[in-house]
């Protein structure tokens, strides 16, 4: 059991946070001909836009309601009617995700109550399907935005099932925000490969995995379908990544009767043979051969790798899915996490994290205790860079943003082939330090070092 | 908002050393000079983002933002601004506010403990503390936190209060400016004062820049007091209100500053560029005109004509292996941040021919000079929205696209060859070498095989060569 303990401190420094409205545009991001729009002031989407467009190396749709100096005292009600009147007419999207932003709630209007009336009233947004979430930044961090995001899309859009029965096996997945374009494809294969047809939501591997359009389109380009969405409640079962995920899973459950399960982590073998297991059992079919060689692939990765884990000093900081996950799975390698600081402690599974004690705080933390713990590997984002630029210790980056790298979205790191890709990735950074040896690594030959020295002047005298 | 806030922002807007303001009659000057946004149309940042911008190139202060999260936590070490010092400047410094501060009203408490960490943390000369929305909405006084924490710990505290919802980033950048004029420059002595002292206000050492110039300054036997706010200590801004001429590089950005300091120190101002070689050679021949002018010993001119020859001639023998391969090339410039006609001028004095330049935040003066370098206003254009721009792209009409990163992909996605020129990029363009370097990473741009083979048509798309599965065997 890890104890958690919270920050007294005023001051954060080199957060590790990034924002809750981030978080939820993310989300909105993974649906197809979507548009985000920020209820703040322009500001706020800059920031997110920028950071968005840094980590995927794609350009983003995303907007804002401009909150100026006149709504922030007379209130943000017209601008938001404007911004989505503004923004069907220039860019005809079929989906619109609002997310509120701290600016907005500390006003503490009612802007659910006044969305509602908006939509009554305008025509113009007919065909638009728009949702919000209340996501101000003083509260929670990515994961809080993404769920809280996810919730408003099916309490929107999705449709108790009616009496239509599903000519095919559906599977509904949520994925968690730290789940990449390339996680979510091993999702959707493994899950295929079972004769299932899933439906994910939200999925950024078919609006944020980069690829090149044969024209021009201002809105996302692929990613779940409001069509797939609304029909959610056909599915056999729905799988859900990550606890900041049990909310969602459960307001659909509830919506739809479609029973889910909430699986933690999918790194590691463990967790991998988890969602296996239930595919299998969802499906009513054997696990196929190809699979089977995967986890046979995995097993042997693990023998292979094992060296270069045991007894590593790992020092971790993420959003609290993230790290719980990363955690264990450092931990099944024979790795010891000796720092472990969480953006949040809105997660229960913070307290199982393999570790003496959890810190919810900032990158100042983790480098000032990496430092202390003498940790032999940092795993955080890119922001992490300083820190272990000056502690001179590896960085693994992992989570968002990472955007001194490119690739993170293709980057698999979940089931079978992707904690195995994760396994050399880390194996190869511990290689890539190995140095020769020289006596003086060892101080018990120290004396005899000595020893020869005073020989060799002796014979030099002679 | 504040009525202090207010107050100041009415004088940014009466900018008397802006052409464009004195134009205008008093009722268009009171509007301002930040176009009015519009609510799900808008593009840029906030004057929060425009404070800490011009700012945050400072490298020995701690750069704190009283916000709740997203105000820092998603923007922090964020540009390419390179420092020969401290790192300061690049640790993310914020109060993080939780809910509980903002119902409980404890904002500006919190400030003051924050203040108070970081200084016995990191012992900086000075804290930079930024105001944000939320602090502004409840009313926590930035301004009476600071003089409290200044007198309180003994270290001067910078209030920046250009919350997000004032305006633009030109706002933001104005009031920036404000902050240094009314807390910073002036308030420390410098140790040595030189008839041949200047400071550089508006260039910020991205990717290095300021060091591609300073040797220049170094052989005229030019002292650069202080870059506001490149590479700059606090120390060198505070004392920088001794040198004898002032260069504005970013016209747009610290106008206010070069005014102001002119009217309380008598510091005459001057606005040029180090982008382009004939701009930087105009440059350094008005700096050391102005110098002489103000008492500076009269060899410095033609010490100064004869370090432009020889570096003109060296830069122009460096291009010309690149001209015959980007004689008659069309460049799409599409930029706001870098002087268009700076870069105009230089492209076509290689043969290339530019297809049509944006102007968005040029002043009626920089229209004039594309005007003039480009006969006539048929190429300048506002903004083009990214569906026009990608059509054009994909019709051909540009061999490259010269852009900031917002249009980046517009241009890739249209596989079209394309090169960063604004703030986030790597590469350095100031000065004679900065411009060697443009045309170089250009060369390279446009010469890449890589335009052919992302071209290549799909298999499916194409007929199965005769013999393929013959010769397979």
């Amino acid at each position: 059991m890890a104890e958690i303990i919270h920050s007294h401190k005023s001051l954060s420094t080199n957060p590790l946070k990034a924002s809750t409205p981030l978080g939820a545009s993310l989300a909105y991001l993974g649906v197809a001909g979507s548009v985000p729009l920020l209820h703040g002031s322009q500001g706020c989407t800059s920031f997110a836009l920028v950071l968005t467009v840094r980590h995927t190396k794609e350009a983003i749709p995303m907007q804002t309601t401009a909150i100026d100096e006149v709504a922030t005292i007379m209130g943000g009600s017209d601008n938001l009617e404007e911004a989505l009147i503004n923004l069907t007419k220039r860019m005809k999207p079929k989906f619109i995700g609002v997310a509120t932003t701290a600016l907005m709630e500390t006003r503490g209007e009612d802007i659910v109550g006044d969305l509602k009336l908006i939509l009554e009233r305008r025509q113009e947004l007919r065909d638009v399907r728009v949702v919000l979430a209340k996501t101000p930044d003083f509260a929670g961090a990515l994961e809080d935005g993404w769920s809280k995001a996810v919730s408003a899309i099916i309490d929107g859009i999705v449709e108790p099932p009616g009496s239509a029965v599903s000519l095919h096996q559906q599977i509904n997945i949520l994925p968690g925000v730290h789940q990449t374009a390339g996680d979510i494809e091993w999702m959707v294969e493994t899950a295929e490969s079972f004769g299932l047809t899933p439906v994910v939501l939200p999925d950024v591997s078919g609006s944020l995995d980069g690829t090149v359009p044969d024209h021009y389109i201002p809105t996302t380009f692929g990613g779940s379908t409001i069509e797939s969405i609304t029909h959610m409640g056909r599915a056999l079962h729905t799988v859900a990544i990550g606890e900041h995920m049990r909310a969602p899973a459960e307001l659909l459950a509830e919506k739809t009767g479609v029973p889910s399960t909430v699986l933690a982590s999918l790194t590691g073998l463990g967790p991998s043979d988890e969602f296996v297991a239930l595919l299998t059992t969802v499906s009513g079919r054997p696990a196929p051969a190809r699979l089977r060689r995967q986890r046979s692939q995995l097993v042997d990765a693990m023998l292979d790798g094992h060296f270069y884990f045991g007894g590593k000093r790992i020092a971790i900081a993420a959003d609290p899915d993230l790290l719980t996950g990363l955690a264990g799975f450092f931990t099944s390698m024979g790795a010891d996490i000796v720092t472990a600081v969480a953006s949040t402690a809105n997660s229960p599974l913070l307290a199982a994290v393999p570790t003496a004690r959890v810190v919810v705080g900032d990158l100042q933390d983790l480098e000032d205790s990496a430092a202390a713990a003498e940790a032999d590997l940092l795993v955080t984002h890119s922001h992490g860079r300083q820190a272990s630029e000056r502690l001179g210790v590896p960085l693994l980056r992992v989570g968002f943003p990472v955007f001194d790298r490119l690739g993170a979205m293709h980057r698999c790191t979940v089931g079978y082939r992707g904690t195995r890709n994760l396994i050399f990735e880390v194996a190869n950074i511990v290689l890539s330090g190995l140095h020769e040896h020289a006596p003086e690594d060892f101080s018990h030959a120290l004396p005899i070092v000595e020893e020869s020295r005073h020989a060799g002047a002796t014979t030099a005298t002679c | 908002m504040s009525e202090a806030l207010k107050a100041r922002i009415a004088g940014v807007f009466n900018e008397p050393g802006c052409d464009t303001n004195v134009a205008k009659d008093t009722k268009e000057r009171k509007k301002g000079c930040s176009k009015p946004l519009t609510p799900g149309a808008a593009a840029g940042g906030c004057a929060f983002d425009g404070a800490k911008i011009a700012l945050q190139p400072l490298t020995d202060v701690v750069h704190l933002v009283h916000g709740p999260l997203a105000c820092e936590g998603n923007g922090w070490d964020n540009r390419h601004a390179s420092s020969s010092g401290s790192k300061l400047y690049r640790t993310g410094f914020t109060t993080d506010m939780t809910e509980m501060d903002i119902v409980m009203g404890n904002g500006e408490k919190r400030l003051y403990r924050a203040i108070k960490e970081a200084i016995t943390r990191h012992n900086p000369p000075a804290v930079f503390v930024y105001a944000t929305c939320v602090p502004a909405v409840i009313g926590d006084d930035i301004e009476a936190v600071c003089k409290h924490a200044s007198a309180k710990l003994g270290t001067p505290c910078i209030p920046i209060n250009a919350p997000g919802f004032a305006g633009s980033k030109n706002l933001g950048n104005k009031l920036a400016g404000e902050a240094l004029i009314d807390y910073v420059i002036g308030t420390i002595e410098p140790e040595i004062v030189t008839d041949t002292d200047i400071n550089i206000l508006g260039e910020y050492n991205l990717s290095g820049e300021l060091w591609q110039i300073l040797p220049l300054f170094d052989k005229l036997g030019i002292r650069v007091q202080s870059c506001i706010t490149g590479d700059a200590k606090f120390r060198d801004v505070a004392s920088s209100h001794r040198v004898r001429l002032n260069m504005m590089v970013c016209s747009t950005a610290l106008i206010n500053v070069a005014r102001k300091m002119q009217q309380k120190y008598g510091i005459p101002y001057f606005e040029g560029s180090f982008y382009g070689i004939s701009d930087t050679s105009d440059a350094l021949r008005m700096i050391a005109g102005m110098l002489v002018e103000r008492g500076a010993d009269a060899s410095l001119i033609p010490r100064t004509n004869d370090l432009i020859a020889g570096e003109e001639a060296r830069a122009w023998a460096r291009i010309e292996p690149y001209r015959a391969a980007l004689k008659g090339k069309r460049v799409l410039l599409y930029t706001g941040g870098v002087k268009s006609w700076s870069i105009v001028a230089a492209l076509q004095e290689i043969g290339m021919e530019i297809v049509s330049t944006s102007v968005r935040k040029s002043t009626d003066n920089d229209k004039d000079k594309i005007k003039a370098l480009m006969g006539g206003d048929a190429h300048m254009v506002d903004a083009i929205p990214p569906r026009e721009m990608y059509a054009s792209l994909m019709r051909g009409e540009a061999d490259i696209m010269l852009s900031g990163g917002r249009t980046q992909f517009t241009a890739l996605k249209a596989k079209t060859p394309w090169l960063d020129i604004n703030q986030e990029r790597h590469t350095a363009y100031a000065g004679y070498d900065g411009m060697v370097e443009l045309v170089s990473e250009l060369h390279r741009a446009i010469v890449n095989p890589v335009w052919q083979e992302v071209r290549r048509p799909a298999p499916w798309d194409m007929t199965v060569p005769a013999g393929l599965l013959e010769s397979a065997c």
